[in-house]
C-alpha cells in the first residue's frame, strides 16, 4: 500500500524526500484530504452537480441547442423582468443603506449597553424565520390590514400595499436590513474616531470632518453591505412570491413559474443561468474593486513609509 | 515500547545523522550531524533563523525531515510519530492547555498513558513540589504568573519521566532576574534527574550557564560543537569566535610555512601556528587577553603587539573596559582589572599586546567582526 | 468626537424607527394567533386558543413540525461534523493558496440564489428519486448550512494556538486524542454556534424545500407557505408563534451554555 502510494506520488516532490520520511509526510497530507473530503463531496453532489444540471438543461431542453437563449433575448417580457429585478434590488439596497447608515453610526458612538441593545434588535430578525416575517407583512399590508386602517384614520387609502412592487420592497428591506447594518457597523467600528477630533482641531467643522474623514473611511462597509443586500435581493423568492404580483414578476418568480407551473425546464434554466451569471459578474467586480482599494492603500502606506 | 520503567539514570542518546530540512524553495537546516550523549545538557545556540528550533522540532517529530535520519537510543524514529517518541517538550510560550487546571495539565501525559487515577494524583503532587508549586493543583493557567506557568510547563514535560527533555527558548518571555533564577533551577533539576536535556536559546550567556556542551548554529548548519571553554578559547570559525563572547579581530593575508604563519597588520608583524588554510584570515583575540601599554618599552616580554587608539575608557567597578580603534579602522575591546591600562583615556594612543598562543587565526569568512 | 444633543436625539429617533421596523411587524403574529375568527384580520375582534388546538391536533401540521425537527437536527449533526472537519483541514493545509480556493468553494452556496440551486437540486432529485425523502431534505439543507459552520469554526480556529496540539502530541496524545481533548474543547464556542446556525438554517428553509417536498413529506415552512397561498387559516399564526418560541429557546440555551463554559 505504502509502496504503491510512493511510486505514484514520489517523484513529484521537488526536494526528493527520502523513502523513510515520505510516509510520515504523506500521512499528514492524507489527514487534510480526509478532513476536507466529506464537506467537498457534499458540496460537489448537492451544489456543483445540481448547478451543472441546471446549466445543461438550459441547452438541452426540450432539445439540444440554443433556442432557450434565443427565447430569452428575443422576448421583451423577459428582458423587462430582468430589468425590473435589478431595479427592485437596487432600490432595496439604497433604502437599506439609508436606514442602516444612521443606525450603525449610532451603534458606534453609543456606550456598551446601548450598543448591545441595538445589536440584539438587529439580530432578532436574523434569527426569525423568513416565512414568518413575510407572513406578518401580509397581515399588516393587506387591504384591511393594520397599516391601511391606520392610514384610514387620516382619511388616506386604502392604498394597494401588497400584490405589487411596493409590497415586495417593504418586505425585502425589512428582511435584508440586518445584512446592511452588520458590515456597516464592523467597518465603522474600525474607524479611529480620534481622526475626526484631529480634523476638527485642524479647523474643520464637525459636518466637514464627518464627510471628509469618517465617510470615506467607512466606505468599505457601505460597499460590502450593499453587495450583500443587492445579491440576495436579486435572487429572493419567498418575499416576492407572497407580497408581489404575477403581473410584476421578478426573475425568481419567473423561474418558479416556468419550471413548476409550465414544466418549461429549458426556459427556467436559462433564467437561472442569467441570474447566476449576473451575481457572479457582480462578485467579480466587487473583488476587483476591493483589490484595487487595497492596492491603493498599500501604495499610500508605502509612500508614507518612504 | 517506551515504558518509563526501562529508563535508566544514565539517560538517552540521540543521534542526528546528516539531517536536512527543506521547505518549498528554502532550506531550514542542511546536513546536521550531532550526537547528544546520554544524560548531557546540550544547548543549540544561534541567532534567530539559524535552524536551532527546526532541529528541535525534527527531534520531537513535529516536522518531517527531508534527508538523513534520527536515532533515539539506537532506534530510528523516522516513522515514529511524536506522541510515541516519549520525549518531553517545553515550549517557548509554555503552551499550557487554557481549559484545564494545573493538575489536569500535568496529569495529561499520565492520562494518555492510562496511569491509575490515584497514581496520577500522587505524581502530580510530587512534581509540583519539585518545581516549587506545591498546592497549586486547582489553579487555572490564566491565574499564574509567567514564571509559575513556566514551572507548570516544565512539570508537565517531566512528570511522565520522558527519555529526554527538549526545551525551546523556555525562558525567553521572562524578565532577567526570574530568568537567571530559573536557569539555576533547571540546572539543579538536570543534575538531580540525570536525564538528557536539549535546550534551544539565542542567549549565549544562558547557554554558558546551563550547558555541558553547546552546538552553535548559523545559516542552517552547525558551526562547532563543544564545551563552553573549548568554544570560547578554541573557536574553529570566525562566526563562533564572534558569536561567543566579545572579541577583537585583526584581518589580513597570512603567509604560511608549514603550520607557522606570519601576518602583516599595518606595520605590526604578527606570527603564530595554526592548521594551514588558504585565503584571507582573521586573528581573534579575547578582551581579557589583551594588555594595553602607553609606551612601547612597557609591553610585557614575549608579547606581540600593534598600535591602537583608545576611543572609550569605561569604569565598571570590578574592572575596566576599553574600546579601541585599530589601524584598519575596525574596533576592538579590552577588559581587565582596574590596574591594567590605568591612566589611559579616550583619544590616547597606546599599544595592544598579547601572548601569541592566546590568539586564534581563522579563515576570514566575512562575518560581522564587532561585539 | 462630540455630538450635539440635537444630532444625538435625531439619531435616536431614527434608530428607534428602524428598530421598530426590524422587530415590531413580526410581533403581530402573536396576537393574531389568539383570534377567534377564521380570518387574518388584525387586530382580532375576539380571543380564543382554538388555532393552537388546531395546530396540535391537525396531523398535517404535527407531521410537518416533526419533519422539520428531524431534518433540522440531522442537518445540525451532518453540517457540524462535516464543516468542523473541513475548517480544521483548511487550517492544517500547508498550501495556503489551495486552502483559500477550497474555502471559497465551500462557502459558495451562500452567494448563489437559492432558486437557481433549487431547480438544479429538483432535477437531480427527480433522477435519484430523493424528492420528499428525509435523506433528500437533509442533504439539500446541509449544503446550505455547511458554510455557516465553516465560517464560525474557522473564526474560533484563528484564536487557537497550534502549539497546544504539538504540546499534546509531545505529551503522548495521539492526533485524535489531541483534537478531542485539547483542540475541540477550545474551539467549542464556534462549533456550538455553527450547529445552532445549521439547525436554524434548515428549520427556516423554504425555497429549496418547496421544490423537493412531496405530498407525503413536507416541512413546517413549506406547510406555512402552502397555507398562506391557499387559505386564510390563522393556524399558521399559532404555528409561527410556536416556532418563534422554539428558536428563541434554542438560541438562549445555546448562548447561556457558551457563557457558562467561558466562565468555568
Amino acid at each position: 500500500m505504502t509502496a504503491l502510494l510512493e511510486s505514484s506520488v514520489g517523484p513529484a516532490a521537488p526536494a526528493g524526500p527520502t523513502p523513510g520520511t515520505a510516509a510520515g509526510r504523506r500521512g499528514r497530507g492524507w489527514t487534510v484530504f480526509l478532513l476536507l473530503l466529506p464537506a467537498a463531496l457534499l458540496v460537489v453532489a448537492m451544489f456543483s452537480y445540481p448547478l451543472l444540471v441546471a446549466a445543461w438543461r438550459s441547452f438541452a431542453y426540450p432539445e439540444l441547442g440554443t433556442q432557450n437563449y434565443a427565447w430569452f433575448f428575443d422576448g421583451a417580457t423577459n428582458i423587462g423582468v430582468l430589468l425590473r429585478t435589478v431595479w427592485v434590488a437596487f432600490l432595496t439596497t439604497v433604502i437599506c443603506l439609508a436606514f442602516a447608515y444612521p443606525y450603525a453610526y449610532l451603534m458606534v458612538i453609543s456606550g456598551r449597553r446601548l450598543k448591545t441593545l441595538l445589536l440584539v434588535l438587529v439580530m432578532v430578525p436574523f434569527w426569525t424565520s423568513l416565512m414568518i416575517r413575510t407572513f406578518a407583512w401580509i397581515i399588516l399590508l393587506q387591504d384591511n390590514g393594520l397599516v391601511n386602517e391606520g392610514l384610514g384614520l387620516f382619511g388616506i387609502g386604502p392604498l394597494p400595499l401588497m400584490r405589487n412592487t411596493t409590497g415586495v420592497l417593504i418586505g425585502m428591506v425589512q428582511v435584508l436590513l440586518p445584512f446592511m447594518v452588520l458590515p456597516l457597523y464592523n467597518a465603522m467600528a474600525g474607524v479611529d474616531m480620534r481622526l475626526m477630533q484631529a480634523a476638527t482641531s485642524l479647523g474643520a467643522r464637525p459636518s466637514t470632518a464627518f464627510l471628509k474623514v469618517f465617510v470615506p473611511l467607512a466606505m468599505p462597509g457601505v460597499l460590502s453591505g450593499s453587495l450583500l443586500v443587492f445579491i440576495q435581493a436579486l435572487g429572493f423568492y419567498i418575499t416576492p412570491a407572497l407580497l408581489g404580483s404575477p403581473t410584476e414578476m421578478l426573475v425568481s418568480q419567473y423561474i418558479y413559474a416556468q419550471v413548476n407551473g409550465q414544466l418549461q425546464w429549458g426556459r427556467g434554466s436559462v433564467l437561472g443561468v442569467v441570474l447566476l451569471v449576473t451575481v457572479l459578474v457582480l462578485l467579480a467586480a466587487a473583488a476587483a474593486l476591493g483589490r484595487a482599494g487595497r492596492r491603493r492603500q498599500g501604495a499610500t502606506a508605502k509612500r508614507e513609509a518612504a | 515500547m517506551l515504558e518509563s520503567s526501562t529508563i535508566t539514570k544514565t539517560g538517552t542518546r540521540i543521534d542526528i545523522r546528516n539531517v536536512s530540512k527543506h521547505y518549498a524553495g528554502s532550506t531550514a537546516v542542511e546536513d546536521i550531524d550531532l550526537t547528544i550523549e546520554p544524560g548531557e545538557f546540550l544547548t543549540l545556540l544561534g541567532p534567530s533563523g539559524s535552524g536551532k528550533t527546526t532541529t528541535l522540532n525534527l527531534i520531537a517529530g513535529f516536522t518531517d525531515l527531508s534527508a538523513g535520519h534520527i536515532e533515539i537510543d539506537g532506534e530510528r524514529v523516522d516513522n515514529i510519530p511524536s506522541h510515541r517518541r516519549g520525549l518531553g517538550v517545553v515550549f517557548q510560550h509554555y503552551a499550557l492547555f487554557p481549559h484545564m487546571s494545573v493538575e489536569d495539565n500535568i496529569a495529561f501525559p499520565l492520562k494518555q498513558r492510562k496511569v491509575a487515577k490515584a497514581e496520577q494524583k500522587r505524581r502530580v503532587a510530587e512534581v509540583l513540589e519539585t518545581v516549587g508549586l506545591g498546592g497549586y493543583e486547582n489553579r487555572q493557567p490564566a491565574e499564574l504568573s509567567g514564571g509559575q506557568q513556566q514551572r507548570v510547563a516544565f512539570a508537565r514535560a517531566m512528570v511522565f519521566e520522558p527519555r529526554a527533555l527538549l526545551m525551546d527558548e523556555p525562558l525567553g518571555a521572562l524578565d532577567k532576574n526570574l530568568r537567571e533564577k530559573l536557569q539555576l533551577e533547571i540546572k539543579r533539576i538536570h543534575q538531580d534527574v540525570g536525564r538528557t536535556f536539549v535546550f534551544v536559546t539565542h542567549d549565549q550567556e544562558e547557554a554558558l550557564v546551563l550547558s555541558d556542551r553547546i552546538a552553535i548554529f548559523n545559516n542552517g548548519r552547525i558551526e562547532q560543537v563543544g564545551a563552553s571553554h573549548e568554544l570560547y578559547e578554541r573557536p574553529r570559525t570566525l562566526f563562533v569566535a564572534t558569536f561567543m563572547g566579545e572579541s577583537t579581530v585583526l584581518r589580513g593575508e597570512p603567509e604560511w610555512h608549514g603550520t607557522e604563519w606570519t601576518l602583516g597588520f599595518h606595520g605590526a608583524a604578527l606570527r603564530g601556528t595554526a592548521e594551514p588554510f588558504s585565503g584571507p584570515a582573521a586573528l581573534v583575540l579575547r578582551p581579557e587577553d589583551i594588555h594595553l601599554s602607553s609606551r612601547e618599552d612597557d609591553i610585557p616580554a614575549g608579547h606581540q603587539y600593534c598600535p591602537v587608539t583608545i576611543t572609550q575608557s569605561i569604569y565598571l567597578g570590578s574592572g575596566r573596559k576599553f574600546e579601541l580603534a585599530l589601524a584598519d579602522g575596525s574596533t576592538g575591546i579590552v577588559r581587565g582589572p582596574l590596574a591594567r591600562g590605568a591612566g589611559l583615556e579616550a583619544g590616547d594612543r597606546a599599544f595592544a599586546s598579547w601572548r601569541p598562543e592566546r590568539g586564534s587565526l581563522l579563515p576570514d569568512t566575512g562575518s560581522r567582526s564587532t561585539t | 468626537m462630540k455630538h450635539t444633543m440635537v444630532t444625538r436625539s435625531l439619531l435616536w429617533a431614527f434608530a428607534a424607527v428602524v428598530a421598530a421596523l426590524l422587530v415590531l411587524p413580526t410581533a403581530v403574529v402573536i396576537p393574531l394567533s389568539f383570534t377567534d375568527k377564521a380570518s387574518l384580520a388584525f387586530p382580532p375582534a375576539g380571543w380564543s386558543t382554538r388555532w393552537y388546538e388546531n395546530f396540535f391536533t391537525d396531523p398535517t401540521w404535527m407531521r410537518a413540525l416533526g419533519n422539520s425537527l428531524t431534518v433540522g437536527l440531522l442537518v445540525a449533526v451532518v453540517a457540524t461534523v462535516f464543516g468542523t472537519a473541513a475548517a480544521v483541514g483548511l487550517r492544517r493545509w500547508a498550501n495556503r493558496r489551495a486552502a483559500g480556493v477550497t474555502q471559497a468553494v465551500l462557502l459558495a452556496p451562500i452567494v448563489v440564489p437559492a432558486i437557481v440551486l433549487a431547480i438544479g437540486v429538483y432535477a437531480t432529485f427527480l433522477q435519484l428519486q430523493l424528492l420528499g425523502t428525509v435523506p433528500g431534505f437533509v442533504l439539500a439543507h446541509s449544503v446550505l448550512a455547511l458554510p455557516f459552520v465553516v465560517i464560525s469554526v474557522s473564526a474560533t480556529l484563528v484564536g487557537y494556538d497550534d502549539r497546544l496540539t504539538l504540546a499534546a502530541l509531545s505529551l503522548g496524545a495521539s492526533r485524535w486524542a489531541a483534537f478531542r481533548q485539547v483542540q475541540l474543547p477550545l474551539i467549542m464556542p464556534g462549533v456550538v454556534s455553527g450547529a445552532l446556525f445549521a439547525f436554524v438554517t434548515s428549520f427556516d428553509e423554504v425555497v429549496l424545500s418547496i421544490f423537493i417536498k412531496s405530498p407525503y413529506l413536507e416541512t413546517l415552512p413549506v406547510k406555512m407557505y402552502a397555507s398562506v397561498t391557499r387559505d386564510t387559516d390563522p393556524t399558521i399564526a399559532a404555528a409561527a408563534t410556536m416556532i418563534m418560541l422554539l428558536t428563541t429557546a434554542i438560541i438562549t440555551i445555546g448562548l447561556l451554555s457558551l457563557r457558562r463554559r467561558k466562565r468555568a
